[in-house]
């Protein structure tokens, strides 16, 4: 038996030797394989520097999603958690622990949930939102909304910690002190909104499940950049990935320089 | 809200004791000092008083009321710097009252040039030297009018020229009305400030007297001992 089990084991090492000299080998770049990424590479180049119509369309819909989404989670988000940092109840521990879980929350889950919600036999299905750009706002804002929370939490909590006694002494309402706090920390907060942009922007499993990835409708950057890879048209993919972390690297900039002027300008 | 009577005020967090069987009355005029060596617990009888702690034990007693009737103020030793301009650092003080915003900005200037800090009031809060920082803190405690007024310190580790700044704006407070009730290690300023000296030690009110008369003969052997240089007494006791 012990013999039979050996040689089996040996047979299936050598088919998976093989198998793996031949994808190494299919593997290995080829002179033609560099020229054609050079090719592709040069038309992406020329996507971008043409404004290909369709490749607008998909940037315009993305930043109309992303920052409706940011919009909505930082109406929601900032007070919130300004007003968490500044009460004390039973239970906000574990509402706080809920809250930094949820800034991990898979966009697959976010996504599906949002599916389930907005289906036709779901509590929202009479809307008829599936499949539309607002579907896939209200997926982004689900999955923004915990982040900013979350963070507004902790920066405005330190703060208040700090000026509680004074702000109390001097009597002001739960309201005045959440809108002053928020006034205090704005720069920070700012940091954490953009944060929240970055988390949007790049967010591709929610918005496939939501949106349908329709060509001319719901396509955005990373739908569009995961279909046409599949279908193997590197160029749009690569165009469209160069403007996806242009905009992230412009919205890191913009942190930056906005916490290098905050420090300058306020100390 | 005067006389204000504190009975048998005690606070002791878990495993050791602060103040203990602390009494003092406290009439509505005037600059009450508060020496002492470090750690007696000033600081922590101005927040005490201030409700910003609550006692373990004890009683105050506001003219016959649990709780003070008129505007209470505190500047604490590191007073809070909002992210913000002087003026707003000033302004939101008022937002409790009930008071127009044309009213509110023109108190606030007019708080401002009175510690001379109008010239700086769109400048940031938190690019202000530490004396400029505590007169704009006064500014804030001053603008809101308080009847009580307690400084923790409020010119420790400035210059000279910043504490005599300082001690000009505490006087015109005084005269406005207020109370002033306050801590300080400064043994020269509390000669040039201080109408009455509340000494503490051993968790108690050793001595509470005239200035003149504390710094010409003190009464108690410890507050004797303590304008000698001496300081023989433990951070917290145990009873």
């Amino acid at each position: 038996m012990a013999t039979i089990a050996a040689s089996d084991s040996l047979r299936v090492l050598s088919a998976n030797l093989c198998r793996w000299q031949w994808y190494s080998r299919d593997l290995r770049i080829q002179p033609s394989d560099k020229q054609r990424m050079t090719s592709t590479l040069l038309d992406a180049l020329s996507l971008l520097g043409s404004f290909d119509h369709r490749l607008l369309q998909i940037v315009g819909l993305s930043l109309r999603v992303s920052l409706s989404a940011l919009l909505i989670g930082a109406l929601i988000g900032l007070p919130l958690g300004a007003w968490l940092a500044v009460s004390r109840f039973r239970g906000r521990s574990a509402l706080n622990v809920a809250l930094n879980a949820l800034m991990g929350l898979p966009s697959v889950v976010v996504g599906v949930l949002v599916y389930l919600a907005l289906s036709r036999s779901g509590p929202f299905g009479s809307y008829g939102l599936l499949f539309s750009p607002s579907a896939m706002i209200i997926a982004q804002s689900m999955l923004v909304v915990p982040l900013i929370a979350a963070v507004t939490r902790q920066i405005v909590e330190d703060v208040w910690k700090e000026y509680a006694p004074e702000l109390s002494l001097i009597g002001l309402s739960r309201t005045q002190s959440v809108l002053l706090l928020l006034a205090d920390c704005r720069y920070s907060l700012v940091v954490t909104t953009l944060a929240g942009l970055g988390r949007a922007m790049s967010e591709v499993g929610a918005v496939m499940i939501v949106g349908g990835n329709i060509d001319g409708y719901t396509r955005v950057m990373t739908t569009a950049i995961t279909l046409e890879t599949s279908k193997g048209d590197l160029a749009l993919s690569i165009a469209l990935g160069l403007v996806l972390m242009g905009m992230i690297l412009a919205v890191n900039i913009a942190i930056f320089a906005l916490r290098s002027w905050a420090e300058r300008r306020l100390g | 809200m005067f006389p204000l009577r504190i009975e048998a005020l005690r606070f002791a967090p878990p495993g050791r004791v602060i103040l203990d069987d602390l009494h003092l009355t406290l009439e509505g005029d005037g600059i009450s000092l508060i020496l002492g060596p470090n750690g007696v617990g000033k600081t922590l009888l101005l927040r005490l008083i201030a409700g910003i702690l609550p006692a373990t034990g004890g009683i105050f007693d506001w003219a016959g009321q649990p709780a003070p009737g008129g505007r209470l103020a505190m500047v604490f030793q590191q007073p809070m710097m909002l992210r913000l301009s002087v003026f707003a650092n000033v302004e939101f003080a008022l937002r409790p009252q009930a008071l127009s915003a044309a009213e509110r900005k023109l108190r606030t200037q007019a708080v401002l040039a009175r510690v001379g800090l109008a010239h700086r009031a769109g400048d940031s809060a938190r690019l202000l030297s530490g004396g400029e920082r505590q007169r704009l803190a006064l500014a804030r405690a001053w603008v809101m009018q308080p009847r009580l007024l307690l400084l923790d310190e409020p010119t420790a580790s400035l210059d000279p020229s910043a504490t005599e700044q300082v001690e000009r704006i505490i006087r015109e407070i005084r005269t406005e009305g207020a109370k002033v009730l306050m801590t300080t290690h400064n043994l020269g300023q509390a000669t040039r400030l201080a109408d009455d000296i509340i000494f503490l030690a051993d968790g108690r009110v050793q001595e509470h007297a005239p200035a003149q008369r504390f710094f010409a003969r003190p009464q108690s052997s410890a507050a004797r001992a303590f304008l000698q240089g001496e300081l023989p007494w433990r951070i917290t006791f145990d009873r």
